[in-house]
């Protein structure tokens, strides 16, 4: 009897530590997998052009700056960070002003067709967007919206849309209904208690989802090259010139690129976590 | 004047009737208590009254004035929710005060009636905090004070103390009693729990299934329950039921005894007495003794009868053990009869 429990606790004990070690394992891969790139290119963006082209590479960088200053004095690449910006606040704009309203009446009303709306939301991504990418390039063409900001930003805010409608829902939900009661039993009409209950409490997480959409703008390479000619955004104008950049060029638009996004995702982090439905406290 | 009369509401959610055509009337000034376990229907009514449920149909009145079609904030409540809801945005002062800004009162009535409030909940001292610095029984104190701030026609309590632990829920019973007495306004709370109910209403309305039951004072409640839900969920324990065969006119046998009750128009009806009312006698129920449960004033003795539980609260000097044999004599005025088909009290 003694001898059988032993056995069996023992056994425990090995799948309980072997299957710590394959979580410490996974974590330590995930980490490589997405640090590592992100640390070469910090590397070679902050190191002189020729420790970018000598062997061996440095581990550490030297922080020669000439690189990211060649960068920025390579003709259009002030433009296309200007165009980037707006095409990405317009998308921010659009995401949220009709992705919170969707988000707020998904957690607050029961309406016929929910699940299946909820659904669609999400199908939006299952649409490549490079099917999709002739016919609106040709629908854009004929309204006269290609080569524009708005027409780019229209695009973006479709891509943006999804997230900003699953992030404010959950946002909305984590808000007890009953705040919204007891403001409405102390006078308040519908909209009043939305503006001054609800609304307060859900503005950190809003201005997150807005931040989120920014940066799915800013990081959205296909629909800009497509759809953009003269007016590029930094990731189009990217891809078009650096391909014959030089190597030095490259990392520091790299750099660039990712800098802004990291930033903004890692602080706005703990809401991006909620629309997954992990605690949003 | 705040009578709350209500005609006819019913309420369903899609196939699931929650309330069958409840007809009642609050009195003004009345402390009325919806008891009843979860899902009988008592929550979904006291959020008609309070206009955050739309009745399916019937009228809801209070003092003179038709509301079911009115928007909460015109209908004269304030309400106090099970989880508070005490804004976390704002402070307990801000809090205390939204309804009175919100009315536009001028802010020299808003001070005077933040403070009165406050230091009738006595939470004077902590009208700078935010709700993350209170404790449950603090954020309570504040909803209650919220809803007091309003004067309103109607307070409506939604299980307010069921989320505080047993010490302190004793001490906020007391204590509402008594602010409310004072406030001299109409209350309308719902509970599950038997004996705040029994300790705070001027009147019971138990709830079972979406029909109100039996609504009368808490005394008359516990000692003649209108129908046998009534009596197996009030008091703690419960109510014994026993069945009883026809052994003559005005004549039922139960355990075997042969005791006077009522004229029904049945062979079998069932014998009921509250353990409490049974003492140890010549001439009495025979019961085989299962569980001795001592509970400091009294022992609480789980008695098996012909296959029937009977419970009986004894006198804690007595020395009983598993498997002994009790003759349980029944109190002659505390016994009452139930009609097993319709689950009726019969008189």
């Amino acid at each position: 009897m003694t001898t059988a429990t032993d056995t069996v606790s023992v056994t425990r004990d090995e799948v309980r530590s072997a299957s710590k070690w394959l979580f410490v394992a996974g974590v330590v891969m995930l980490c490589i997998w997405v640090l590592l790139p992100i640390y070469f290119l910090m590397i070679n963006a902050l190191s002189s052009p020729e420790e970018v082209t000598s062997f061996p590479k440095r581990m550490f960088p030297s922080f020669d700056l000439a690189s990211v200053t060649f960068f920025f004095k390579f003709q259009g690449v002030l433009r296309a960070l200007w165009n980037s910006v707006q095409v990405a606040s317009l998308t921010m704009i659009l995401a949220i002003g009709l992705g919170a309203p969707a988000g707020y009446a998904l957690s607050r009303f029961d309406f016929r067709g929910k699940e299946a709306f909820r659904f669609l939301v999400i199908m939006t991504r299952a649409f490549p967007l490079p099917l999709l990418a002739l016919p609106l390039a040709i629908m854009f063409i004929r309204t006269g919206l290609d080569d524009t900001i708005l027409g780019l930003a229209l695009v973006h805010a479709t891509l943006a849309l999804p997230f900003a409608v699953l992030i404010t829902f959950s946002l909305f939900s984590g808000i007890p209904v009953e705040l919204e009661e007891a403001a409405w039993t102390l006078g308040c009409t519908r909209i009043q208690a939305f503006y001054k209950v609800i609304l307060p409490l859900a503005l950190p997480g809003i201005a997150a989802s807005a931040v989120f959409a920014f940066v799915i703008s800013w990081n959205e390479v296909f629909a800009a090259a497509v759809l953009t000619i003269q007016n590029r955004t930094l990731t189009a104008f990217l891809l078009q010139s650096l391909d014959v950049s030089p190597l030095p060029l490259k990392f520091a638009g790299g750099a660039m690129l990712v800098l802004p996004a990291l930033i903004f995702i890692f602080a706005v982090r703990k809401y991006l976590f909620a629309m997954w439905g992990i605690a949003n406290r | 004047m705040a009578e709350i009369r209500i005609k006819n509401v019913a309420k369903q959610f899609g196939a699931f009737t929650a309330l069958h055509s409840v007809d009642m009337t609050i009195r003004d000034r009345e402390f009325m208590v919806l008891l009843g376990a979860s899902g009988c229907g008592k929550t979904t009514l006291l959020r008609i009254i309070a206009g955050l449920e739309t009745p399916s149909q019937g009228e809801v009145w209070i003092g003179d004035r038709r509301v079911d079609k009115l928007p909460p904030r015109e209908r004269g409540i304030a309400m106090v929710f099970q989880n508070y809801a005490v804004f976390p945005h704002l402070t307990v002062f801000e809090n205390i005060a939204f309804g009175l800004r919100m009315a536009k009162l001028p802010q020299s009535e808003v001070d005077r009636r933040v403070k009165r409030t406050a230091e009738l909940m006595h939470i004077e001292q902590l009208l700078k905090r935010y709700s993350g610095q209170l404790s449950g029984g603090q954020r309570q104190r504040v909803a209650v004070a919220r809803a007091l701030a309003m004067e309103p026609d109607v307070i409506l309590m939604d299980e307010p103390l069921s989320n505080l632990d047993a010490l302190l829920r004793l001490e906020m019973r007391a204590e509402l009693k008594g602010v409310l007495a004072e406030s001299k306004t109409t209350t309308i709370y719902v509970t599950h729990d038997q004996v705040e109910a029994m300790s705070l209403a001027d009147r019971i309305s138990v709830m079972n299934g979406g029909y109100i039951v039996q609504s009368a004072d808490p005394v008359e409640v516990y000692r003649n329950p209108a129908a046998r839900f009534v009596g197996s969920f009030i008091g703690n324990p419960p109510m014994n039921f026993l069945p009883a065969t026809r052994a003559g006119t005005n004549q039922w046998t139960v355990a075997g005894r042969v005791v006077p009750g009522p004229n029904a128009p049945r062979d079998r009806i069932e014998f009921a007495i509250r353990p409490e009312d049974m003492r140890l006698g010549e001439d009495g129920i025979p019961a085989t003794v299962r569980v001795v449960e001592p509970l400091g004033a009294h022992t609480l003795v789980t008695t098996d009868v012909d296959g029937s539980m009977l419970r009986a609260l004894v006198d804690s000097d007595l020395s009983v053990a598993p498997g002994d044999h009790l003759s349980l004599v029944p109190q002659p005025d505390r016994v009452r009869w139930f009609d097993p088909e319709t689950m009726e009290a019969v008189r």
